[in-house]
């Protein structure tokens, strides 16, 4: 599944998708972010709830397909902008990691 | 990072990496508050880099594009309602007084904050990996204070490389007994 087929699904909202076409294999979640640099397989989806600039760093760095913020957390237009020029996707999700996680495991 | 002392031991190396000849690690805990301070005389630098050097797209690394210590660092004592603050003398334009100054605060009581964890074997980690460079260790913690100085060390070895297996050893032992 695409980065934008699933961005597009009810459950999540895009939050920028600067490679809509990137393929998404398996999943990955944590909040620590030593800890998932090292651990995120390249293509996973990762969930977290962090939302500062790191998190972008972190995704480049494990090459994660995108990035879904759970819980409904918000990001600053800095992240966004330089998401974009990163070339990273962040999707919202309203509900709480779990639901995104069961969710995913149904539509992956 | 899980632990702090992981914190040190990446910090320390970048000190390291700037050609420190001495290179301060000084934890001081009072009441609710821990300052970590690493102080080196390593070449600094200049006051472009120092802007982006808590950007984590900025690194020394040539072999990827994003450096993680210090937006590291940062982020964790900043989630502990702390802060990190750096200040450097670059080697071009203070040829005797040069090097990099790292304080980060962090709030014990807060419930994001990291624990400190194994700060002994990152010292010794440290030393080990980097026998020809000094380093200062203090940690104080109300009454207790916890000292290594390279320096002193070097003095009573002479010629005997510090990362000798019996000089590390004992390095950790003489450690953990002032920890006891």
């Amino acid at each position: 599944m695409t980065v934008k087929a699933l961005a597009d699904l009810e459950l999540f909202t895009p939050i920028i998708l600067s490679e809509p076409e990137r393929d998404i294999s398996g999943v990955y979640i944590g909040d620590l972010l030593s800890w998932v640099m090292g651990r995120a397989e390249s293509g996973n989806a990762w969930i977290t709830i962090m939302s500062n600039l790191n998190i972008l760093a972190v995704a480049s760095l494990a090459d994660t397909s995108c990035i879904i913020l759970a819980e409904g957390v918000k990001v600053e237009e800095e992240v966004i902008e330089t998401a974009k020029q990163k070339n990273i996707n962040i999707i919202s999700a309203q509900c709480s990691i779990y639901d995104t996680a069961v969710f995913l495991s149904q539509v992956l | 990072m899980k632990e702090l002392s992981l914190n040190i031991l990446d910090i320390a190396e970048n000190s390291v990496k700037a050609k420190a000849t001495l290179t301060e690690i000084k934890i001081v805990e009072e009441g609710d508050k821990l300052t970590l301070t690493i102080k080196d005389d390593g070449c600094g630098m200049t006051d472009e880099i120092l802007k982006t050097v808590t950007n984590p797209f900025y690194t020394t690394r040539t072999t990827r594009k994003v450096g993680m210590g210090l937006p590291l660092l940062k982020l964790e004592a900043e989630l502990t309602g702390g802060n990190l603050s750096i200040s450097s003398k670059h080697i071009s334009e203070y040829p005797d007084e040069h090097g990099t100054v790292v304080t980060a605060v962090f709030h014990k009581n807060h419930i994001d904050c990291t624990p400190l964890g194994d700060v002994v074997a990152s010292i010794t980690t440290l030393i080990q990996g980097h026998p020809d460079t000094d380093f200062l260790f203090v940690h104080k913690k109300e009454e207790r204070e916890v000292l290594l100085d390279t320096r002193e060390l070097r003095g009573v070895l002479g010629d005997v490389p510090l990362n000798t297996y019996d000089v590390i050893k004992w390095i950790e032992e003489y450690l953990n007994e002032q920890y006891i």
